[in-house]
């Protein structure tokens, strides 16, 4: 921190996790300050999304909601960054012809670096 | 979204702004930003562009974005919309093992002192139902008793206790050998300590103290004026002249260990500074800590306002020669303040006013666990006996009752992190209840606090070194 100078102990640990902005962290509950905590899961896993996964019989089309939405799991919900174009600052109007995903997602472009 | 103030107190310390923040009782040095943020926000709901609107002509946009950020992560201000965290009483995810047993091994004195809540009008204990003495074998259960609740702790400390401590100076060192084999066979260790009113201090008691490095407090209240006024024998007459000689010897002798004093403030005994003089300066006391009489308000040696505000002065005025020898780099034997200090360094968040019930207990002479020395012998307050454990059921049921979340008036207190309520002893004989927090001191306590953030504050910026002592 730059603006309060921490003075005593319990201050220096609010200026570390403010420096470090640990993902887990920030989740509050659990991550290596406080093992113990129950695990609050963010993102996929907790929206009950397919994921990438089959139906009953080893398809996609019988799933409870379209395998395309995953699109938008992964990127709006999940911080996890996997397997999509960085919307903030690279490629922001990634997704804008894709209105409906399970219907659209062929618009989708390929982003190069 | 707009922003509003946290929960805080704002004081100046060595010419600078500072902010003890509540509930995590965390102290920040502001800078320009900051402060002009706060002041700008006051108590106010505002935007953060309206915010960063008002300051543009003094800080960079920049600047101020960062420390709205920096005040919000440490919780100095918050977004209105954010929901405020709700303090719910919990008991700890784990049992707080006993780190401290305090053992009242006589309710017997041979001093009358008229304050005194074990004899006096205030008293809670049953007299009738329990032994005056507490016996060899109760003192050996007690001390089984200490090391099994003491959990995974390698240290433990047993305190001696009263009525007068050395009536029963024959239990106190059978019990001290006994915790001492016991300790080398758990591998631990044991740690002891007492509290007495010196009249029978001897060499052999002297010689045991040494041997054993007995941590020991003298009750007593000053000079001659002072001590005899209320800390008399049954037949009025005074104790100080008996017990000086035998504290110099005892301070001259026993110098492994700091060897404090202990004052209890009265309506007509509360010049802290002279009686500290007295005690520190005259006698040679380590150190001294002073604490109002706990009392009903009605009785004629409980202080009333002025007193509390003469009082407050007076440790203010104590406070500051703390801080001015502590600069210098001596010792000051002011206790209260040390104490404090000692917490807000740790960022102490309590909510419970002490360990009383938690990682301490006291044990009545049948050997009856109740909250704390202070409630051994009241059936009321027994948590359990030495020899049947702790009943957990009505641990808990105590700790869940007593968490500061069910101290309504404590909700929007900015020192309750440091005082939680106050003393359970204090508040039984105020209130007729241990769950009441004692509102007679709340101001009293916020001042106090606030003086001693400052005296904190000012030895952090200047004197870093000493609050090393603080890191253990």
């Amino acid at each position: 921190m730059n603006h309060l100078k921490a003075v005593n102990r319990k201050a220096r640990a609010i200026e570390a996790i403010h420096e470090e902005q640990d993902v887990v962290a920030l989740q509050g509950t659990q991550g290596p300050r406080n093992p113990e905590g129950p695990h609050i899961p963010l993102g996929c896993s907790f929206v009950f999304a397919p994921g990438w996964e089959v139906d009953s019989t080893g398809s996609t089309a019988g799933l409870c909601q379209p395998v395309e939405r995953d699109l938008y799991d992964c990127y709006v919900t999940c911080f996890w960054p996997i397997h999509v174009p960085d919307l903030y600052n690279h490629a922001p109007d990634w997704t804008s012809k894709c209105a409906a995903a399970q219907q659209d997602w062929r618009k989708i472009d390929l982003i190069f670096p | 979204m707009l922003l509003r103030r946290g929960e805080y107190h704002r004081f100046i310390a060595d010419g600078s702004p500072h902010v003890y923040l509540v509930p995590s009782a965390a102290v920040f040095r502001l800078d320009n930003a900051s402060t002009a943020i706060l002041d700008a926000l006051g108590d106010d709901d505002v935007a953060p562009h309206d915010l960063e609107g008002r300051l543009a002509d003094r800080f960079p946009l920049a600047d101020v974005r960062d420390t709205i950020t920096e005040l919000l992560s440490s919780r100095a201000i918050r977004s209105v919309d954010a929901p405020l965290p709700v303090v719910r009483a919990e008991l700890p995810k784990k049992r707080i093992p006993l780190t401290t047993l305090v053992l009242n091994v006589t309710s017997k004195c041979n001093l009358s002192c008229k304050y005194c809540y074990e004899y006096g009008e205030d008293r809670i204990s049953e007299p009738v139902s329990k032994p005056r003495f507490m016996n060899e074998q109760t003192a050996r259960d007690s001390v089984d008793f200490m090391f099994a609740e003491s959990g995974d702790q390698k240290r433990v400390h047993l305190t001696f206790f009263g009525g007068e401590t050395l009536l029963n100076f024959k239990v106190l060192q059978s019990a001290l050998t006994y915790a001492k084999e016991r300790a080398e066979v758990l591998g631990k260790e044991v740690d002891a300590s007492l509290t007495t009113n010196a009249t029978l201090l001897r060499e052999e008691i002297i010689d045991w103290m040494i041997e054993n490095d007995i941590g020991v407090t003298v009750s007593m209240d000053g000079a001659r004026e002072q001590q005899d006024e209320l800390r008399v024998f049954s037949n009025g007459m005074g104790s100080y002249d008996l017990i000086v000689p035998k504290v110099k010897e005892l301070l001259r002798r026993h110098t492994s260990r700091p060897i404090g004093a202990r004052v209890t403030l009265t309506k007509n005994n509360l010049k802290v500074r002279e009686i500290y003089r007295h005690l520190k300066e005259e006698l040679g006391f380590y150190e001294v800590g002073f604490a109002p009489v706990t009392t009903s308000w009605q009785r004629d040696y409980a202080i009333q306002n002025e007193g509390f505000e003469y009082m407050l002065e007076e440790f203010q005025a104590l406070a500051q020669e703390f801080l001015a020898t502590s600069l210098e780099g001596r010792h000051h034997g002011f206790s209260n303040v040390r104490d404090t200090l000692d917490e807000i360094h740790k960022g102490v968040a309590k909510a419970y006013p002490c360990g009383a019930g938690i990682g301490l207990l006291g044990v009545a002479t049948d050997g009856d666990v109740a909250l704390c020395h202070r409630f051994a012998g009241s059936d009321t307050h027994k948590l359990g006996t030495v020899v049947g454990g702790i009943d957990h059921a009505r641990q808990d049921d105590y700790l869940l009752k007593h968490h500061i979340a069910n101290k309504t008036d404590c909700a929007t207190c900015w020192a309750r992190s440091l005082c939680a309520g106050g003393c359970y002893h204090e508040a039984n004989t105020r209130y007729g209840s241990t769950e009441a927090p004692n509102l007679h001191y709340c101001d009293w306590i916020r001042r106090w606090s606030a003086t001693c953030l400052e005296v904190y504050a000012t030895l952090s910026a200047r004197r870093p070194d000493f609050l090393r002592q603080f890191e253990a």
